[in-house]
């Protein structure tokens, strides 16, 4: 057994389960119970001297009467110190060191021994510490979205630590912000108008996007090449710097603050990615069916419908997925367009809820889950053709 | 016979690209010329509108005289700015009605009143009187006469189209515009946000590449940020941020971690005290970094996880014969295979960050040092209210932009070169 290994190994791990009791420490907090203080030097203790028991006893013992013995010598420690809990969080601190232990199970005097095993033991580690970080950093806005929808606008000034959501009130009381903003806020029209946006940009995209990607992948003219490089250059092209130019000539020909300037906007900013996307795919397609098509005396028409579409089904799917997120997401345009709040999209209403200082926060987040959810749902669903659709043309966002 | 086919095909594809093209052109390249005359024009937002003559009709009646009606139509040029030329009237009358005591700027032709009024300056006004008469006798019928609207015309300059123009708004820019400032912190925000993603990104493709329980249900929550909508995403941040009620400051001063709330947000400089020397941290600079990080990883992620996944997986197998540790697999084979992806993700990541207005427009608004140059359009074009200032700072833009494609595409230009 190596020095070194030795020493990484302690560290890193207690180190591991300090974030991991910390970040439970402060998932409790949030549910209204008092702690103050996340005992760095104990834990951090506590947890080198698991970990070395755990070497110590090697296998002397069964793994899992181990990791219950170690879970609960921290347990009974832990609760000592913090004193007085709810029962659920001496459960939970129980549960980690459990699976703590399990994780440090494998490390045994042998295999601190071996080549390397300072850097892997580093490497686990920090793949755990990776995921548990991660996914908290990342659900951790989401979450709290979601809870400041449902609290009060006292209860959240009165402990803005206290996450926790009564149950027992009425259904009425609980999703009360939700009523608000639909009935004095109008947000059912908002969805109206933001859904036929998005879904009018995907298909107008579409049928602008097809005919224009199958001649760039299929047909030879001139200037083929330079139009598909422009594809990618022009779609390089921000959005701020149309806004000005389109905000005036908008003004001018009476098609600002309405759902068709915006639409007309959508579609020509996604469409250069929506052809960039699909001439990629129909490239893919073999030649010989259309030739056959051609035999059959079909006109390029019939071949686009008859033979391009069918085929390519999951490019298009994926194409029209990511056109509705960036259309239903899109904020600068809807910004600068719309004034008149009864042709706001979703975002704009949002921000033009957030305007007014006096507008209670959990209005606004119920607002932001509204806007929130479809997408998340589309995405969760529909990743595997989305994800395609990312990493295939987007460059965007 | 091919040649005909040829020709065919070429009519075909033009035909079936021109819709996309035209749509792109007059929404996207269009407006980019635009901003080339716009910014050379001394032109505000309330000149953008087209001045119009204006008339509003008001009807009434005379005291013992039932036969006759006494119209006013109120008169107005709709800008405050710009003038009208040969501005023309023209109203209807129901049938066996006659004007008495007609303008003589006015004649009179069957049922239909023509008025030539001339020039209207900027915010001309005039109270313009006919005097009706009923020629059969009967009352004249007030509502009829109420619902036909007057027409009128008349010419005026868009001020968009005049050929004045004016380089002001570019020495504005770049000297009375803090430009320097402007630009440093553009290119703070961008350099630190397209690396801190970048690295982000690599830490986590790294991370799902290998096999865990829940690795899908990780890959998904890692897009999350990416795909949201920025409105929520930035309203949350801002909650969570917020010195007095946001669950950041309260967490950490519960912890004790902090002593006073810190306004991530809004305030310019944190001074940190470093060993006796006073650092100072562009405090809401830096959040917004980190927000736009946090948002914009997964997408760097994405592309270097594909790339991950095409390594082949004898490589990592050979490199464990030969005796490597996962820091060397890291740095010998991990590495020079993503070094592709992340020379172009980095370019990419660059010139959009270099764009970013959502973003830093919804937490912060441009306060606090973290106004940069797509902020700073907004500010100019629509809180300043100068359309001409604003084009130029997106022309400033456009031109930089260029420069980095021209660099980009060099780069490019030389890797395909040199495969």
């Amino acid at each position: 057994m190596k020095t070194k290994s030795l020493i990484y190994y302690a560290l890193i791990s207690s180190i591991f389960l300090f974030s991991l009791v910390s970040i439970w420490k402060i998932l409790v907090t949030l549910q209204g119970v008092e702690l103050k203080n996340f005992n760095f030097v104990i834990i951090i203790t506590s947890g080198i001297a698991i970990s070395l028991l755990n070497l110590l006893i090697g296998e002397r013992l069964n793994y899992l009467i181990k990791s219950t013995f170690f879970a609960l010598i921290f347990t009974f420690v832990d609760g000592y110190i913090v004193q007085v809990m709810p029962i659920w969080y001496n459960i939970g601190i129980f549960a980690i060191l459990m699976f703590f232990s399990f994780k440090i199970n494998k490390y045994n005097q042998k295999y601190l021994a071996s080549e390397h095993s300072s850097q892997i033991v580093v490497f686990d580690f920090l793949t755990l510490f990776g995921i548990v970080l991660f996914s908290f950093v990342i659900l951790f806005p989401f979450y709290m979205m979601l809870i400041t929808s449902f609290k009060t606008q006292a209860a959240l000034l009165i402990n803005p630590l206290d996450f926790s959501i009564n149950f027992n009130q009425d259904f009425k009381e609980l999703f009360k912000s939700y009523f608000v903003i639909f009935d004095t806020y109008k947000f059912g029209r908002y969805i109206l108008i933001s859904t036929f946006v998005s879904v009018g940009t995907v298909i107008v995209t579409l049928v602008f996007a097809i005919p224009a990607a199958y001649a760039v992948a299929r047909l030879n003219f001139f200037g083929k090449n330079f139009l598909s490089t422009s594809i990618l250059i022009i779609y390089m092209f921000p959005a701020i710097v149309l806004v000005i130019p389109l905000y005036t000539v908008f003004s001018q020909l009476g098609l600002r603050n309405s759902v068709s300037g915006l639409l007309i906007v959508y579609t020509a900013t996604t469409l250069p990615v929506a052809i960039y996307m699909l001439q990629g795919y129909f490239k893919s397609i073999p030649k010989e069916l259309e030739e056959a098509a051609i035999m059959d005396k079909l006109n390029w028409f019939g071949i686009i419908i008859k033979i391009i579409l069918p085929l390519s089904i999951p490019a298009i799917s994926s194409v029209a997925l990511y056109v509705f997120m960036i259309a239903w997401n899109e904020f600068l345009f809807s910004l600068m367009f719309l004034d008149n709040p009864n042709s706001f999209t979703l975002s704009r209403a949002i921000q033009y809820l957030s305007g007014d200082a006096e507008t209670p926060r959990q209005y606004l987040m119920a607002g932001s889950v509204v806007v929130t959810i479809p997408v998340l749902l589309i995405f969760v669903y529909f990743e595997k053709y989305l994800v395609s659709g990312l990493t295939a043309g987007s460059v965007k966002g | 016979m091919s040649d005909t086919l040829s020709k065919i095909e070429k009519r075909t594809a033009y035909i079936l690209i021109l819709p996309a093209v035209f749509l792109v052109f007059s929404i996207i390249l269009f407006p980019i010329f635009a901003n080339v005359w716009i910014s050379f024009k001394e032109v505000g937002l309330k000149d953008i509108r087209i001045p119009e003559p204006r008339a509003k009709k008001i009807v009434k009646s005379i005291k013992d005289n039932p036969d006759q009606l006494k119209v006013t139509y109120k008169l107005r040029n709709s800008s405050l700015i710009l003038e009208i030329r040969d501005v023309k009237f023209q109203d209807k009358l129901p049938k066996n009605i006659k004007p008495i005591n007609l303008d003589e700027r006015c004649s009179f032709k069957s049922n239909k009143i023509y008025c030539e009024f001339g020039n209207w300056k900027a915010k001309y006004k005039e109270n313009f009187q006919i005097l009706l008469q009923s020629l059969d006798g009967k009352q004249i019928n007030k509502k009829e006469l109420k619902t036909i609207k007057p027409k009128l015309t008349g010419k005026s300059d868009n001020i968009l189209l005049n050929t004045n123009f004016t380089l002001k708004n570019f020495k504005k820019v770049f000297f009375q515009n803090e430009f320097f400032d402007l630009l440093s912190t553009t290119f703070y925000y961008t350099f630190f946000g397209t690396i801190g993603s970048i690295v982000f990104g690599i830490l986590t493709a790294q991370l799902v590449n290998q096999k865990f329980f829940g690795r899908t249900f990780m890959r998904s929550v890692l897009l999350f940020p990416y795909v949201g909508p920025v409105v929520a995403l930035a309203y949350t941040w801002e909650l969570l941020l917020d010195p007095y009620s946001g669950t950041l400051n309260n967490l950490l001063m519960n912890f004790q971690v902090i002593q006073e709330p810190l306004n991530l947000l809004g305030q310019k400089y944190l001074v940190i005290n470093f060993f006796g020397f006073d650092l100072k941290l562009r405090l809401a600079l830096t959040t917004v970094i980190i927000f736009e990080i946090w948002r914009y990883f997964p997408l760097a992620f994405l592309f270097i996880l594909a790339r991950l996944q095409a390594v082949p997986k004898e490589l990592y197998e050979a490199a464990e014969v030969d005796g490597a540790g996962p820091l060397q697999k890291f740095t010998n084979i991990t590495l020079p295979q993503i070094t592709a992806v992340i020379s172009i993700l980095f370019m990419i990541r660059f010139i959009w960050n270099f764009n970013k207005f959502e973003d830093i427009f919804l937490l912060t608004g441009g306060a606090s040092g973290t106004r940069t140059l797509p902020i700073n359009v907004y500010e100019q074009g629509f809180t300043i209210s100068d359309i001409g200032m604003g084009s130029a700072v997106s022309i400033v833009i456009v031109a930089l932009l260029l420069l980095f494609m021209f660099v980009y595409f060099k780069l490019i230009g030389k890797r395909a070169d040199e495969n």
